[in-house]
């Protein structure tokens, strides 16, 4: 089962052996790669990592880090002509053999998934409440309007959108940057997902509004038990949330820890930098520094 | 006939808007790779090679017509039998050595003499009115879009109207309200009259993008002229737009054209033109099938090189600016 | 939304009335003079002065549009006391050629012509919409680029070239279609069928080759859209993905467009009704081209006129009811 050139979590157990102990999600020697006309490029390599049920993990990354791709790899989403090897156990289920119809039956329902800009994210032919109560209806069968609707209208209320009976029956346009990302968040809840893979859920967002994403998200996962997953390239966003941190780099594992360790001992120059590089108040006034590059040195 | 711009035009009206990168600004770049990328491309030379015989065919039809040894008003009727209402003589249309097209039935006038001078007529025809649609669209694209505010307000209503209208129908009436005298003129001034707001449009968007870019705020603090500006930096870089829609355009200038002398207010006979020929061939389709093939084919085969070759040099023109 | 409706259709009066005046200008100033037209061969000038009289001809340009304009939506009379002849709304004058009112001559040949559209527009857009979603699916492989030739071949054939082409090897040399001859439907609706095949082909190549391009470029660009990605991440099937968040928004523009393409058409399809010798709007403007006869050309580009507008506008309107974004405005 386990393989020996594995970059093997340190903190966490890597090999579980009951259903109870278990992690929820398990991949290794995740490999993500791209067949251009001068080879082969790979934008994931080897990647490994476990979650804990509940657990919240932090993946932290320039953009072309690879976090994306590792997501959408996971949901089995990547665009044409990438390629995906290695191992996604879910709860003891590894995905990467599943057929297309055996993974449409775990996307949405067992993982679901934030995306990063709300108003492109949704389809702007439908009402927020029949994109809501879809999933549901994709899962379930005999699903009448009614119920899909009343659906819909709880999900919203647990995200927490004011006067939902009426809002069901907008269209995206009609909400704001912040209530189209609670709107995304509520079409994960219908199902009861075991895990929610949010990519960059507040980039497009304000900042006053990106508290209250995040704030939500946490609320969201202590309510119903889901493992989480935070995609970011904003090590402020993940220290809110993620109780366990992934820092990636040109596809590589840079470092992995609890939060409380790469944020107090971060032992790879990488993350040193890019710890450097959030705002901090001690900072002196003006001292912003950038990431230099292995390119730029 | 209805008459929309090609869809080609319509497509490149959605594509174009997103170009106007400042990259692309400078042709030395990637010039020589994108010769490279269309010599590659065989059929894109064959379209080529067919337009170049035509062009040549054009240029050069006194001559050629001197080597066939028939003008293309020369009637002769010993190639028809006037018995049977002057079905030409022998196969194909009377194909053979000394008509090597056949003739017309009726007067006996020579096909490859008429198809060489038609193309003159069809090609000047088609080509003046593309130079012709394609300074107005520029100049009144480049005007709406860089001053904006009123005059912009003026040259959207009039293209919205002259777009709205039923161009080929106005055509026809125009045309046939109008004295019969220097007819080719008359068309191509029409022709370009209804077809300037296709460029002009596209034109106008993608001026006013480059009015927000940096590199023209920048010379426009440095104290640049507007026509300065307008010339200097946001000509060059709607270059690749224009002949993209130019090529595009002339397919179908070539089909106006052949299209209106069909229905006889194009080019007046005797003089002879693609389309006209097809026209005059309706009576004798089910006996002389020739008569209809030949110019028919030279037409189809024109139309069919300029849409395929607009249609690489699009693609062309959007993978190099992808790759800037 | 009443506001929205007054603005349009205030700018299509406006578009309609310069079409008027653009054609008036172009017909009664450019052209020479009807009444010579009219009066034939043994002519002397106090019958010319006569005809120009009865049709108001020797009346400033203003007054004489005037008069056309007001016979467009009150009918007027020509002539005075027991020779006055009156011409009901909307009065397009008297063909100088058959001496028959405009308006009837007009909507005698207007159902064949509807004939012709209804049937071409439902070919083309059959044809282009399958095609298109073939090729778009098939992206890259061979359909695609087969039909994508095809589509430049059919772009390319101008109609009358392929009407007789056609007509040349169904008709002459095959002999699997009937020379065309009007058949009305009642009495022999195979026949009929028969007869209308070959225009309503030919008339839907072009179109069809249009549509087959833009279903393919909209679908394709549908489909890199990230709700696309969304709808994938819920669990929902393809063809679920497929019909609901690809189909949509891809084809909504091609419904506009089919609009407007489907006016212009009723108008009469020129071309393709004088090659066949159908009996219909097209064919009487290309007959009265011919004949110089100007009221009866007028009649026609009027209407064709008329028609694209209203069909501008119904698009729009459809386009409102289409379009969630355009009909109810942002909550903000």
């Amino acid at each position: 089962m386990s393989t020996p050139e594995t970059t093997a979590p340190e903190p966490i157990a890597p090999d579980a052996g009951t259903a109870a102990d278990r992690p929820l999600l398990r991949v290794r020697d995740l490999t993500v790669s791209f067949t251009t006309a001068t080879g082969d490029v790979d934008v994931v390599k080897r990647l490994g990592f476990d979650l804990p049920r509940g657990g919240a993990l932090g993946i932290v990354g320039e953009s072309g880090s690879g976090k994306s791709m590792t997501s959408l790899a996971i949901m089995d989403l990547l665009p044409k002509g990438a390629k995906r090897t290695g191992s996604i156990e879910l709860d003891g289920t590894e995905l990467t053999g599943l057929r297309e119809r055996q993974m449409q039956a775990v996307r949405g329902d067992r993982i679901a998934m934030v995306f990063q800009d709300p108003l492109s994210s949704l389809n702007p032919y439908y009402t927020v409440g029949t994109q809501i109560a879809e999933a549901y209806r994709a899962h379930r069968t005999g699903v009448t309007r009614r119920q899909a609707r009343r659906i819909a209208i709880e999900a919203m209320e647990r995200v927490h959108i004011q006067d939902a009976a009426r809002r069901v029956d907008h269209y995206p346009h009609q909400f704001s940057g912040g209530m189209r990302q609670r709107v995304m968040i509520a079409m994960t809840l219908s199902m009861e997902p075991d895990l929610i893979i949010a990519d960059e859920p507040t980039t497009a967002l304000d900042v006053t509004v990106q508290a209250q994403i995040l704030d939500l998200l946490a609320e969201i996962r202590r309510d119903t038990g889901a493992g989480l997953i935070l995609i970011t390239h904003d090590l402020a966003v993940v220290s809110e949330v993620a109780d366990q941190i992934i820092v990636m780099r040109g596809g590589d594992l840079v470092e992995q820890g609890t939060a409380e360790r790469i944020f107090c001992d971060p032992q790879a120059d990488y993350t040193r930098m890019l710890l450097d590089a959030v705002p901090r108040i001690d900072d002196e006034i003006g001292q912003l520094r950038t990431i230099t590059t292995e390119e730029d040195r | 006939m209805t008459f929309t711009p090609t869809p080609l035009e319509a497509e490149g009206a959605a594509g174009g808007e997103a170009t106007g990168d400042p990259a692309s600004a400078s042709p030395p770049r990637s010039g020589r790779r994108l010769v490279r990328t269309f010599l590659n491309d065989r059929v894109a030379v064959a379209c080529s090679a067919y337009i170049l015989i035509v062009v040549l065919m054009a240029l050069t039809a006194p001559l050629l017509v001197t080597l066939s040894g028939h003008g293309p008003l020369e009637f002769d009727q010993a190639a028809v039998d006037s018995n049977l209402g002057g079905l030409p003589l022998g196969w194909g249309g009377g194909i053979g050595a000394d008509h090597w097209f056949g003739v017309e039935p009726g007067n006996g006038r020579d096909i490859f003499a008429r198809i060489v001078y038609g193309a003159r007529v069809s090609m000047t025809i088609a080509l003046l009115a593309t130079a012709l649609t394609s300074v107005l669209g520029v100049v009144f694209g480049l005007i709406a879009g860089y001053f904006g505010g009123r005059v912009d307000m003026v040259v959207s209503r009039v293209m919205e109207f002259l777009m709205a209208f039923p161009a080929l129908i106005f055509m026809i009436a125009v045309l046939s309200a109008l004295p019969a005298e220097n007819r080719q003129a008359l068309l191509v001034v029409v022709i370009s009259f209804f077809g300037w707001p296709y460029l002009a449009r596209i034109v106008r968007g993608q001026t006013m993008s480059l009015k927000q870019r940096e590199f023209v705020e920048s010379a426009k603090a440095s104290g640049a002229s507007s026509a300065q500006i307008i010339f200097k930096e946001i000509l060059p870089n709607l270059s690749s737009t224009i002949i993209v829609m130019t090529t595009l355009a002339v397919p179908g200038y070539v089909g106006t054209e052949a299209g209106l002398s069909f229905l006889g207010v194009g080019v007046v006979p005797p003089t002879p033109s693609w389309g006209q020929m097809i026209a005059s061939s309706v009576p004798w389709y089910a006996v002389d099938p020739a008569y209809f093939l030949f110019p028919g084919a030279f037409l189809f085969l024109l139309v069919l090189s300029f849409t395929v070759l607009g249609d690489r040099i699009k693609k062309i023109a959007e993978s190099g600016e992808g790759r800037a | 939304m009443i506001r929205f409706l007054a603005n349009r259709l205030l700018g299509m009066a406006v578009v309609l009335f310069l079409v008027c005046l653009f054609t008036y200008v172009i017909f009664f100033v450019l052209s020479p003079d009807p009444a010579v037209q009219i009066c034939g061969k043994n002519c002397d000038p106090e019958a010319i002065d006569r005809i120009r009289a009865n049709l108001g001809l020797d009346q400033p340009f203003w007054t004489q549009f005037w008069t056309f304009l007001s016979g467009l939506f009150a009918g007027r009379t020509y002539g005075t006391g027991a020779n006055a002849i009156e011409c009901a709304a909307p009065c397009l004058g008297y063909s100088f050629q058959t001496s028959q009112p405009v308006t009837d001559m007009i909507l005698q040949r207007l159902p064949v012509s509807a004939t012709v559209a209804v049937g071409a527009a439902v070919l083309w857009l059959l044809a282009g919409v399958s095609a298109g979603l073939v090729s778009a699916v098939k992206e890259g492989k061979f359909a695609d680029r087969f039909i994508t030739g095809l589509t430049l071949t059919g772009m390319s054939v101008p109609n009358y070239v392929l009407a007789l082409l056609l007509q040349f090897l169904l008709v002459v040399t095959l002999g699997w279609l009937p020379f065309p001859q009007a058949v009305p439907f009642g009495e022999d609706p195979g026949r009929w069928f028969l007869n209308f095949l070959m225009p309503w082909i030919v008339l839907s190549i072009g179109a069809a080759a249009v549509y087959t391009r833009l279903t393919r470029a909209n679908v394709i660009e549908t489909l890199q859209e990230n709700y696309v990605r969304t709808a994938r991440a819920k669990g929902l099937s393809p063809g679920l993905v497929w019909r609901r968040h690809a189909l949509r928004p891809a084809l909504t523009p091609i419904v506009t467009i089919f609009g407007m393409d489907f006016a212009g058409l009723l108008g009469g399809a020129l071309i393709t009704e004088t090659v066949f010798g159908l009996n219909g709007v097209g064919k009487l403007a290309s007959d009265s081209i011919t004949k110089n006869d100007q009221p009866v050309i007028m009649g026609v580009t009027l209407l064709a006129a008329f028609l694209v507008v209203v069909g501008n506008m119904v698009v729009d309107l459809l386009y409102t009811a289409i379009d969630p974004r355009v009909r109810v405005g942002s909550a903000t």
